[in-house]
């Protein structure tokens, strides 16, 4: 049988953004393999300079059409930690609403459109509407229940409008809220129908483990440390499985968590915290803070047999699956808390002033880092992004090391699938990659 | 008769405007029956170099991107420009007012001077290409594309509003962004977004660009009204380098 493998996917599909897969292998040996992302970059933290304070979030929301919501959540936290500013409690819990539309969203879009094509051996969704019908009108249903959370507390699905440092431009009505609450109940047992089609082809998600250090944030904030919420995506501390419950980060040390370096393996520029590589997303979420799911998400992890001990990186798309069953639940809490408490819009009144500011909040795709500088007039004077996808790459290159050898006996086709696999199992957003990796372009 | 095919190209940008398609739901399913969708890399593995039809998100910013996207246009009989950041370079342009070598620097330090982080003035679509047709908005509006594509199918002159943002706005019953001392780019930007930002608190960004032929008397009685000039108008153009 012939030893010699030659794998080039330029732009790989039903990803966000660009990447590209390269393996060379000769002889049985492998010469090359390579993970690489030819995006075209944008230079959003040279852009924003000499911006108002209250223009980065519409700025910067264009980082990513699919986290809109998650990087305009976190300017505007980094930009209130610079300027000093407390938010309201109503505030709060109408942004982890919003939050927790971005993630049901972005979830169901990915293992729903662009993941399941893949279990059921198609190229996209469109040729699973006359195979698999009734899934797929399920998975538009809730994909249409997020956006409709996402139009009502954003003002609209992508790009927020209704963020401000400081608070909210608008909050929802006792109306709206009622809506978004009996669309959620409804979307229950559609997303219950969903996970049992995904787990009736669960079989083809390839047996693969490596295991690596999983980062997240972890809950520190009093006022979500005994509700579905203490499952933090919005506040906390920046944690790892290998920080052991120890040497957890304050968020205005994100720098040296994502700790930028240029790998010798290549000359590409990857993050590291306690090992060469790590792994954000719903798997690293999961991991660090399993305990605090709500009853259907821990429905959902049995049905899949999901533990904190697999290291399978195919299992995020479960996590993912898990996680979108938690934030509903975690929704309806917030829903039902606001309507006690009755909505009311609050006037914003901010003085700029100097100073540096950090946040971070976990985007669908992994734990997000933002950090702005302003001057005395509240212009902004320097910028720092670091996405989720940005702290992957170096993993899923790690991935492939093992990988490769692994499966290449079973030939080119196998192989392929397999890798292209598991880049879309990290869900990666490549526009979002403000910093890139050093690019040998493909020949 | 052959159904029309459709490609979906993604240049630099944040692949927002696509999600709308996206967002049609159902309504995407019956667009799909009218026409074959030959390429569209964020939702499908299928690809091709024959179409008729060629969308195109985001802005050009480097040569090679310009070179793809001149042979795009060669072999598709419609190239229509989606988003603003084909339109009119979108939040992208904002890079042009900086010289791009300090640009590179101090996004990427030293490193910035490696050759694959080279970069351009960014340009919009119609700056590389002629472009047949705009749908405009930052995002775009996801009704507003069904319904262009839908007229296009049928040989009908797809409607975009000439009327300012101003007439959806009123219609939302909205008090005026400038009673509240903000300046809002609604009177001379093009309409067919539904206002959702000023309905939502905030001022028109302008990210649909400029109706064809805009009021100018009107803008200018706007602000002399409320003590303002028209180069407080133009400062808020920056953002999505409206014109």
């Amino acid at each position: 049988m012939s030893k010699d493998i030659n794998i080039n996917v330029h732009h790989i599909t039903r990803v966000e953004g660009h990447g590209n897969i390269v393996v060379n292998i000769k002889d049985g040996t492998i010469e090359k393999c390579e993970w690489q992302v030819p995006e075209a970059p944008r230079f959003f933290e040279a852009m924003v300079r000499g911006r108002r304070y209250d223009d980065i979030q519409t700025i910067v929301s264009r980082i990513c059409g699919i986290c809109s919501i998650s990087h305009s959540l976190v300017a505007t936290k980094a930009v209130e930690d610079a300027l000093g500013l407390e938010v309201s409690e109503q505030t709060d819990l109408v942004r982890h609403l919003m939050h927790y539309s971005e993630q049901l969203q972005s979830h169901v879009l990915h293992v729903g459109y662009l993941t399941a094509p893949d279990l059921f051996g198609e190229k996209s969704v469109v040729p699973l509407v006359p195979k698999a019908t009734d899934a797929v009108l399920k998975i538009v249903k809730c994909h249409r229940v997020a956006n409709q959370m996402s139009a009502v507390l954003a003002g609209r699905i992508t790009h927020p409008v209704t963020l401000t440092p400081g608070g909210m431009t608008k909050v929802p009505t006792e109306q709206e809220l009622l809506s978004i609450k009996a669309a959620l109940e409804d979307a229950v047992p559609e997303l219950v129908e969903i996970c049992k089609v995904v787990l009736s082809v669960a079989e083809n998600l390839p047996a693969f483990d490596r295991e690596t250090e999983y980062v997240s944030l972890t809950q520190t904030h009093p006022a979500y440390m005994d509700n579905l919420s203490r499952y933090s995506f919005y506040h906390g501390d920046i944690t790892s499985t290998d920080c052991n419950g120890d040497g957890d980060m304050p968020v205005n040390k994100w720098e040296s968590v994502a700790n930028e370096y240029v790998s010798s393996q290549s000359t590409a520029k990857w993050c590291k915290w306690h090992r060469d590589t790590y792994f954000a997303g719903a798997i690293a979420r999961y991991k660090n803070q399993r305990e605090h799911l709500s009853p259907l998400a821990k429905e959902v992890e049995k049905m899949f047999g999901m533990t904190v001990d697999n290291c399978n990186p195919y299992m995020n798309n479960v996590c993912q699956l898990i996680e979108a069953a938690h934030v509903v639940e975690a929704s309806l809490e917030i829903i039902d808390k606001l309507l006690t408490m009755g909505t009311k819009f609050e006037k914003v009144n901010v003085t700029p002033k100097a100073g540096r500011g950090y946040a971070a909040i976990e985007a669908p795709r992994g734990i997000l880092f933002h950090a702005y500088e302003f001057d005395k007039n509240g212009e902004c004077t320097w910028g720092n992004c670091c996405i989720p996808t940005n702290q992957n790459h170096a993993n899923i290159q790690a991935d492939f090391d093992k990988l490769v050898p692994q499966f290449m006996g079973e030939g080119e086709d196998a192989l392929r699938q397999k890798m292209e696999m598991l880049v879309r199992a990290y869900d990666p957003c490549i526009s979002c990659s403000t910093h890139m990796l050093n690019v040998e372009f493909v020949k | 008769m052959s159904k029309p095919r459709v490609a979906i190209f993604d240049f630099a940008c944040c692949e927002g405007c696509q999600l709308q398609i996206v967002n049609l739901e159902e309504e995407i399913l019956n667009l799909i029956d009218v026409v074959d969708v030959v390429e569209w890399r964020e939702a499908m593995s299928e690809q091709s170099h024959e179409y008729d039809i060629a969308i195109i998100e985001g802005s050009i910013t480097r040569e090679e991107d310009a070179k793809r996207l001149e042979v795009i246009r060669s072999r598709a009989k419609i190239l229509i420009a989606l988003g603003a950041c084909a339109t009119m370079g979108g939040v992208n342009k904002m890079k042009n007012n900086f010289d791009l070598n300090e640009v590179r620097e101090c996004v990427y330090g030293e490193d910035g001077k490696m050759q694959h982080l080279d970069t351009q003035l960014t340009k919009a679509v119609d700056e590389v290409v002629q472009v047949d047709f705009k749908i405009h908005g930052c995002p775009i509006n996801g009704a507003e594309f069904a319904q262009i594509l839908r007229s296009l199918l049928v040989g009908k002159a797809p409607f975009v509003p000439d009327y300012p943002v101003c007439v959806e706005c009123k219609a939302n019953e909205n008090i005026c962004r400038y009673e509240y001392n903000e300046i809002c780019l609604g009177p001379i930007i093009r309409a067919g977004c539904g206002a959702p930002c000023p309905t939502a608190g905030w001022r028109c960004f302008g990210c649909r660009g400029m109706v064809d032929n805009p009021n100018v008397e009107a803008a200018q009685e706007v602000m002399d009204k409320y003590g303002l000039t028209v180069d407080d108008l133009k400062q808020k153009m920056v953002l999505f380098n409206t014109k």
